[in-house]
């Protein structure tokens, strides 16, 4: 997921060449103060007339608290890009709130409620501690996010490159994000010249759960779809794990070996989601 | 009449001569010899330890004893940071001379302070591998009534050779030097690495002088520029401005696209049938094409590949490949950057070569007849593939031939690299303004918003879409920058002719008109 | 519709523009000021899109003042209608 500036034509022009799975356009914390009319505007002129190819489209809009929130979901729901990200979320109630904006909005422009997500964005303390009720609030929440420097800033410590002060709501945010079967996406790793470092942090991310991670400049994005892609060895492993689940199948055998490991229904169906990454499919 | 890519060309040019077609890009060398004599080249003598040494450069541009019409040639190695070929074109106005043709390997921003000269008839003619800034324009418009010529580094050593080119007097820049005239760019304060464009013109060229802000004690080696050419040496306290010259090392782009295109350049070469142990290779130092050599870097360590040799215009980057041993030998004609020169110097590895074994299309094999794949830029390309490196998309001449017409015909694969629009002008045309490099030369076209395979290789087509590449057609790309920039309109030029573009064998490939203005 | 205030909008980056609006008198009508990168190409369709975004606001007795650095015809569409917007609203910030 790229980060791209609202306010920032260049850039924004230019999104859908990298290959990220999605783009979030920002109207909020990459825009300054007296520019967020002109970063709404740009944004809903480029959103339907540039091609962003196989990149979902997310907007970022200000917090309802805020003199722009109201104005942004005036201006982007009627384009209906894939979600709309809301930051800074704390409880289920907010976030209810605010899709009973976006309905009524779709409702005035006659669009169905079912094709935009919301993805709420879990960036203090509270929405920590409340994350397990953001995520299952609602049907069209698709997805939640951490905020991994706004979150040590509400906390009052520092960012350190290890993660150590936001590892709790990481795996916390994982936890309830996977209790409701929705993705969820790791923070930004802001030193873009540290290939190894954004490595190690896409693994560690990759090890505990995040479905994705979110990328602040383009070429972040081959490392992660690297790290995040099965490797070939995997993809022969869950190949040949899954034609023998299929022979053994007809065969009524629902446990089996392989180089004398136990194969049972969690190891093929995690060896069916590597296969699906991968776009390999296996006739029954 | 016409050339084989339907370009009007005029038979014959006053002050230039006849012209001939271009007619295919091997149609000529198909044969095997070159129809065109040689001219002779120039026998001096000199008397046993005669000296060389002139007082300043005054002294020994007027003992040259130069003359109304006379032509006189330059290198460009000190890029822009040359100020010697201001200052002798200076002296030469300030003697009175007239009808000059300015011969040099390329012209740049820091030769702008010439530009009076074409206009008060100092200088007539000009033959160059590019021309830049307010040269380029002021010729655009029409200050000269000849047309200039623009060759490629190939083809300047062909046009010396049979006296298209005949320079009377040549004046060569060198780091270092010794009072014979033994020259070279690998040392000294100002060094700038490879020679390699000067050696044509001190072996034909009636007078030879070495011009040095080092003087080392005789002998100066290496021996890139030999004494047995040179008539005479000045020492001067500086040869140009050596920030300009060379600096430090060339860093890869940071522009998120032209890495895009690099990574994706990288790719077609991998799976291009050509990526394996021994291939040459060779890119240019510019945006997204040196960026391709990052991610060849990683794919040669990643698949134990080593290659053969790296060719032409050589970065530090290079030299880093040489280290590593992913490349045997790196052929130098023109170095980049400062860090090269160390290496050229103390690497027996890494050789200096002059531009007619770098390209010349007559001789027996050019290096560039053996490179199996080369990166190169372009400003516009059309959908038969055919390149424009010269002419801007405002119609300027502000580009250089340099060696990418004769590497792309050399070159198993010629990979263009470019962003599919630059500040809204669309990359791909139907017609470029200006051909340079036919598009029969040219395999693949490589842009961040898509792959496309010049329809005469099939093969390579079938190769990179059996690899899983989304290979498109460049007519469909074209459709579809042009609806993301609006169709631009077209520049409207004069009948007048301001430039002739030389293939490297010497045929007539595009002219350039004057602009409307 | 007339501006009530000067406005401005975009910026000198490549690939953006910047516009600037100031209120004239009444009945002067549309005064337009262009410079841009690539005026030879583009010069003639980008007074056309200036000119249809004024008719769209119906906006007269207005002093425009556009430099472009090759910016394409949606941000473009984008910027005037900003500079607009500042002209007639005041911002809120």
């Amino acid at each position: 997921m790229l980060y791209i500036p609202g306010n920032n034509p260049a850039m924004l022009q230019q999104g859908g060449v990298y290959g990220a799975d999605s783009l979030l356009l920002d109207l909020e914390d990459a825009v300054a103060i007296n520019q967020k009319d002109a970063a709404r505007i740009l944004v809903k002129h480029l959103i339907t007339n540039i091609n962003y190819y196989d990149s979902e489209v997310c907007v970022r809009i200000n917090h309802l608290s805020t003199p722009f929130g109201k104005a942004d979901l005036e201006a982007i729901v009627p384009l209906q890009p894939h979600a709309i990200r809301y930051p800074k979320t704390e409880t289920a109630k907010e976030l209810l709130e605010l899709i009973d904006m976006i309905e009524e909005i779709e409702n005035r422009h006659n669009l169905a409620h079912n094709k935009m997500e919301i993805h709420a964005m879990i960036e203090t303390a509270m929405g920590v501690q409340n994350v397990f009720e953001i995520a299952g609030c609602h049907i069209r929440v698709g997805a939640i996010t951490i905020g991994g420097q706004d979150l040590t800033a509400d906390m009052n410590i520092i960012y350190t490159p290890d993660g150590a002060g936001i590892d709790f709501a990481r795996k916390r945010i994982v936890m309830a994000a996977k209790a409701h079967h929705i993705d969820v996406i790791d923070t930004v790793f802001v030193d873009i010249n540290d290939e190894e470092g954004l490595r190690r942090e896409t693994e560690y991310s990759k090890k505990i759960g995040f479905t994705g991670k979110a990328v602040i400049n383009p070429r972040q994005i081959d490392i992660i779809h690297e790290v995040y892609n099965p490797t070939e060895d995997e993809i022969r492993r869950a190949y040949r794990i899954v034609k023998e689940f299929y022979k053994n199948k007809e065969a009524g055998i629902g446990v089996f070996a392989i180089d004398g490991k136990m194969i049972d229904a969690p190891i093929v169906t995690r060896a069916q989601y590597v296969l699906e990454l991968a776009g390999v499919s296996v006739g029954e | 009449m016409k050339n084989s890519l339907g370009k009007e060309i005029p038979e014959y040019i006053e002050g230039i001569g006849k012209l001939e077609p271009f007619q295919g890009a091997w149609t000529k060398l198909s044969k095997g010899w070159m129809d065109e004599a040689t001219i002779p080249a120039p026998n001096k003598a000199k008397m046993a330890h005669q000296s060389k040494i002139c007082e300043s450069l005054r002294v020994a541009i007027e003992k040259s004893n130069p003359k109304d019409g006379m032509t006189i040639t330059f290198h460009h190695h000190l890029r822009n940071g040359d100020i010697i070929l201001a200052q002798s074109m200076m002296i030469l106005h300030e003697m009175g001379i007239k009808d000059i043709t300015l011969a040099a390997s390329s012209l740049n921003d820091c030769h702008d302070s010439i530009l009076p000269l074409l206009k008060d008839k100092t200088i007539t003619g000009i033959w160059a591998s590019g021309i830049r800034g307010e040269l380029g324009k002021a010729i655009s418009r029409g200050v000269l009534e000849k047309p200039v010529i623009i060759h490629s580094h190939g083809g300047r050593v062909r046009a010396i050779h049979t006296g298209r080119i005949r320079p009377d007097l040549t004046i060569i820049a060198a780091s270092a030097a010794d009072i014979e005239g033994n020259a070279t760019g690998s040392h000294g304060k100002s060094a700038f690495g490879s020679i390699g464009y000067a050696v044509i013109d001190a072996r034909y060229s009636k007078q030879v002088i070495v011009v040095t802000d080092n003087l080392v004690p005789y002998p100066c080696i290496p021996l890139s520029i030999t004494q047995n050419f040179v008539d005479y040496v000045v020492v001067v306290d500086s040869i140009g401005d050596a920030s300009k010259i060379a600096t430090g090392t060339t860093r890869i782009t940071n522009s998120p696209i032209d890495l895009k295109i690099a990574k994706i350049a990288a790719d077609v070469i991998e799976h291009s049938g050509l990526f394996k142990n021994g291939f040459s290779f060779q890119v240019g130092a510019g945006g997204a094409s040196l960026a391709v050599a990052k991610f060849v870097r990683e794919k040669m360590k990643k698949h134990e590949i080593k290659g053969s040799f790296m060719l032409g215009g050589i970065t530090s980057y290079c030299v880093d490949m040489l280290n590593e041993g992913l490349f045997e030998t790196l052929f130098d004609v023109q170095s980049f950057d400062a860090a090269v020169s160390n290496s050229l110097l103390n690497d027996r590895r890494h050789i200096e070569i002059p531009a007619a074994l770098y390209a010349n299309p007559y001789n027996c094999g050019c290096m560039t007849n053996k490179l199996d794949i080369v990166v190169l830029g372009a400003l516009e390309i059309d959908t038969d593939f055919n390149v424009n490196v010269i002419t801007g998309s405002d119609g300027n001449i502000r580009g250089a031939s340099g060696g990418h017409s004769d590497t792309a015909s050399g070159a198993e694969l010629t990979v263009v690299v470019c962003p599919s629009f630059r500040s809204r002008i669309p990359i791909i045309k139907d017609k470029v303004h200006t051909i340079v490099t036919p598009g029969e030369t040219v395999h693949v076209l490589v842009t961040e918003r898509g792959v496309c395979v010049n329809p005469k290789f099939k093969h390579l087509e079938e190769n990179l879409k059996n690899c899983g590449f989304k290979v498109m057609d460049i007519l469909d790309l074209k459709k579809e920058l042009d609806g993301i920039t609006g169709v631009a309109k077209e520049i409207e030029f004069e009948d007048k002719i301001v430039g002739l573009v030389e293939y490297r064998d010497g045929t007539i490939i595009d002219v350039i008109k004057q602009l409307k203005v | 519709m007339k501006p009530k205030y000067a406005a401005q909008a975009g910026t000198f980056e490549s690939s953006d523009l910047i516009i600037l609006i100031e209120p004239l008198e009444d009945n002067s009508g549309r005064k337009i000021e262009l410079e841009s990168a690539v005026m030879l190409q583009y010069g003639d369709s980008l007074k056309k899109i200036v000119n249809e975004m004024l008719d769209l606001y119906e906006m007269t007795d207005i002093h425009l003042i556009i430099k472009d650095k090759g910016a394409l015809e949606p941000v473009v569409r984008a910027r005037l209608e900003t500079a607009i917007e500042r002209s007639v609203n005041p911002q809120i910030f």
